[in-house]
């Protein structure tokens, strides 16, 4: 290549051939990569498949737990994971959110801010079983305070239950089905906000991103238009922010879903022979099944019951991403 | 101040400083807008020219590091007086920005949010076709008020914003250089727009670019960096006057440098 | 380092314009000469070469229009663009008025008639020096050259009255050289307005300077009425 310029043209040694080499390589190396972690994750469904499929009867979700495994299902581990699911959603929503808000929006760049920063990034890499223990004290024994025996119990003469274990059952404002126990005990409501508790953290912190996110111009705009701060942050950041949030929660829902240490601990059953049917009765989910089907000793249950439940909360987990995809989609904002 | 000064000028500001912490980003500045014209801030990039503008309707409050001293007269009253609502003053002098920045919803409930905020009682409809009407707008878009505000072209957003503004019917309207980010055909459609809302507005200004400048404004005002304070970046008033007499008169050899292109 | 090109682009039309003013100059003095000597072919090349003084002008004209239109001047640079082409066009008049000596130089033939020779090359020379320094002091902004320059044309206007009395006189004298006597007043004519042209170049320094227009008319000044 002819060039008029003062450069030597034996300056440039260029090395084409070699530098390509080198990227083709780096090519295949990633590709590996990529398919080693593929590889892996078929090479789990497919044993699972395989294992469970002829298990993936209409008895899996009609019947309870057997001592028969040909009579075995998971019906009340379903019902329970939908309902903890769903308590936890409703909880973990208003406090994410507007815990996220106040952090975003209101509260003051000092040194306290940083700390509770920094506190909440610890919290969501915390363990999930010392959630599970923050859930047996605070919700399920309340630290105790509703036993025969306590402190609070004799200074206010608290009408607890007879045995040892005490416990103050009444009606919220005598309203029949108003009923409050105290403490929670192995309740769906302990089981929910211990998960809630979980998945706090990841909630805020995703639902600050999302607020984050939102333009400083549409603020800005808002602003110039003669609206206070709430109207500004109900009306413009927070809709804008809704896909984002929404998104977050589902995928701290989703991942919630698959949690089993954190309820072991805190009281759910393995053996709940029948549907819950108020939010102070015995619970299970379908990790803790699984988790019980697997440390038995016959194959039936130990292989097959076990990967034949493990299929159905894939497919749970499956659908709950797929509603997030799709809502993402279709509540996305094209700039 | 003098009642006199007070009816024909609209806006003025007395010894207003602007802070940063402790940097001064703008200094003394003594400025008389008139009613129904249109003011032009020119001035080299970082002297303070928006940072000014931004006091005019106390947008400046959202800064946390910022701090105001001096007065800004609004129709004789000082909108930094402690009893003042910031809320209120923005109602009435309203603000469009470099990039044009309309909601992610309908041309229609971008239009109707800042009466909403308001709590605008008449009736909605006129409201937006008014507003539309005076942004030069209404005829491009009438016929399909639900789409959406980022769906039209960047000139329309900002004919769109600048209806927005108009919207909660202020008295003032602030551009910060508006047309920056528009291709020549919108931008002159911008500065019709703005001849024709000078009837009834009045209009201030921030643009770097000088023949827009000439071309739309009666009067200008050159900001630019305190020659006395070496150290430090402050912006100061250089110079105030009729437009024709800076363009072709100007009384500073500072002006004259900045707009002959002789700058540094 | 600011605005090289335009800079540039500046001193070529200056550059033009000097050169347009010692063409002006040069055909002043030749028409002074050729009257003299009532050198009649010499006349009709002066008359011919009047061309190139209109084809420079609108050269000049040209370049102008093109620097306002690419480089937006603005105060000072604005002003001294404007007063440019405002001093190439009076240069371009001031051309026309030699052409108009030589033409009427060619009208009078080898006619004698009695003519204030001596007082018309007066003028012509006295005209042409104050056109020189008025253009160099145009260029350079010289105020103080500019604004003291118009006292000069008293003298021309002086000269003027005079030659204007004597031609006069001869007409009431010898009616028969009515006709070419007033050829002779419109050759004294010219002379004394180009004198009245260069005042308005000092004028337009003074503007580009200052953006003020200071009129500088002389006391003895006739009409404007060229031929």
């Amino acid at each position: 290549m002819n060039n008029k310029n003062s450069h030597n043209q034996s300056d440039f040694k260029e090395n084409l051939n070699k530098r390509h080499a080198l990227g083709n390589w780096f090519y295949f190396v990633l590709l590996a990569c990529m398919l080693i972690g593929m590889f892996m994750l078929s090479a789990l469904i497919i044993d699972l498949a395989i294992q469970g499929k002829d298990w993936l009867r209409p008895e899996l979700i009609t019947k309870y737990h057997s001592r028969i495994p040909e009579q075995a299902g998971m019906k009340s581990a379903i019902v329970g994971s939908l309902i903890i699911i769903a308590l936890t959603g409703l909880f973990s929503f208003p406090l994410g959110v507007g815990a996220a808000i106040y952090l975003e929006e209101y509260s003051p760049k000092n040194w306290l801010t940083s700390f509770i920063n920094i506190n909440i990034n610890n919290l969501a890499g915390v363990p999930s079983i010392v959630y599970g223990m923050l859930g047996l004290v605070v919700f399920g024994r309340m630290f105790g305070l509703f036993k025969s025996d306590s402190w609070l119990v004799k200074l206010l003469n608290l009408p607890v239950g007879k045995s040892a274990l005490g416990g103050l059952q009444f009606n919220l404002f005598g309203i029949p089905w108003l009923e409050i126990h105290l403490p929670f005990n192995q309740s769906l409501l302990a089981g929910a906000l211990t998960m809630t508790l979980l998945i706090l953290p990841v909630v805020i912190i995703s639902s600050r991103e999302a607020i984050r996110s939102v333009p400083s111009t549409i603020r800005e705009a808002a602003f110039g238009l003669g609206a206070t701060k709430w109207q500004v942050i109900s009306k413009q950041v927070v809709p804008i922010a809704m896909p984002g949030v929404l998104t977050g929660i589902i995928l701290s829902l989703s991942r919630a879903i698959g949690e089993t240490a954190p309820l072991i601990i805190m009281g759910a059953f393995t053996y709940v022979p029948f549907l819950p049917k108020s939010l102070w009765d015995k619970f299970t989910v379908i990790p803790i099944q699984v988790y019980n089907w697997i440390t038995l000793p016959q194959e039936k249950y130990r292989v097959h019951l076990a990967a034949a439940g493990i299929l159905v909360l894939l497919a749970v987990l499956l659908s709950f991403n797929a509603i997030a995809v799709f809502l993402r989609k279709k509540l996305e904002i094209k700039w | 101040m003098t009642e006199e000064a007070n009816n024909s000028n609209i806006i003025s500001t007395r010894n207003l400083s602007v802070f940063y912490g402790s940097q001064e980003a703008v200094h003394a500045i003594n400025l008389d807008i008139p009613r129904n014209k249109i003011v032009a801030i020119i001035g080299p990039s970082g002297c303070g020219k928006s940072t000014l503008i931004r006091c005019y309707n106390r947008m400046n409050d959202l800064v946390p590091t910022a701090r105001v001293t001096g007065e800004v007269f609004y129709n004789g009253m000082n909108i930094y007086a402690p009893n003042v609502d910031a809320v209120h003053v923005r109602r009435q002098i309203g603000m469009v920005f470099q990039k044009p920045n309309p909601f992610p919803k309908t041309i229609y409930e971008n239009i109707a949010f800042g009466a909403r905020v308001n709590n605008y009682q008449g009736n909605m409809d006129e409201l937006i076709e008014k507003s539309l009407r005076q942004a030069a707008l209404w005829d491009e878009v009438k016929d399909d008020l639900t789409k959406s505000g980022l769906a039209l072209s960047g000139g329309q957003q900002q004919r769109l914003c600048i209806a927005r503004a108009l919207a909660t019917e202020p008295e003032v309207i602030l551009m910060d250089e508006p047309a920056s980010a528009l291709d020549p055909i919108a931008t002159l459609k911008i500065e019709e727009l703005m001849q024709e809302l000078k009837e009834q507005y009045t209009i201030i200004i921030v643009t770097h670019n000088m023949q827009q400048a000439s071309r739309v404004s009666d009067l200008t005002a050159f900001i630019s960096l305190d020659r006395t304070r070496v150290d430090d970046r402050v912006g100061v008033l250089v110079e105030y006057d009729l437009t024709q007499k800076i363009f072709i008169k100007p009384a500073e050899k500072e002006t004259e440098d900045y707009i002959s292109g002789r700058f540094g | 380092m600011a605005r090289e090109l335009f800079e540039k682009k500046i001193k070529q039309i200056q550059d033009e314009i000097l050169l347009l003013g010692s063409m002006v100059e040069q055909a002043t003095l030749d028409s002074a000469k050729v009257f003299k000597n009532r050198d009649i072919p010499a006349s009709k090349i002066l008359v011919e070469e009047d061309q190139s003084i209109n084809d420079k002008r609108f050269a000049i004209e040209n370049a102008i229009l093109i620097l306002m239109a690419t480089q937006q001047p603005l105060a000072h640079d604005l002003r001294m663009l404007a007063s440019m082409l405002i001093v190439t066009n009076e240069l371009e008049r001031m051309g026309d008025y030699a052409k108009g000596i030589a033409h009427n130089t060619i009208r009078l033939g080898s006619r004698e008639i009695p003519a204030p020779v001596r007082d018309i090359e007066k003028m012509a020379e006295l005209g042409v020096s104050m056109l020189h320094r008025s253009l160099s002091a145009f260029i350079k902004e010289d105020i103080k050259c500019a604004v003291s320059l118009p006292a000069e044309d008293d003298e021309v206007d002086d000269l003027f009255n005079k030659c204007y009395r004597s031609i006069v006189n001869g007409m009431i004298a010898n009616p028969a050289i009515i006709d070419d006597s007033s050829l002779l007043l419109w050759i004294v004519h010219n002379l004394e307005r180009f004198a009245d042209r260069v005042v308005n170049i000092c004028e337009r320094t003074v503007f580009i300077k200052s953006g003020e227009m200071l009129e500088m008319d002389g006391s003895n000044d006739e009409s404007d009425v060229d031929f």
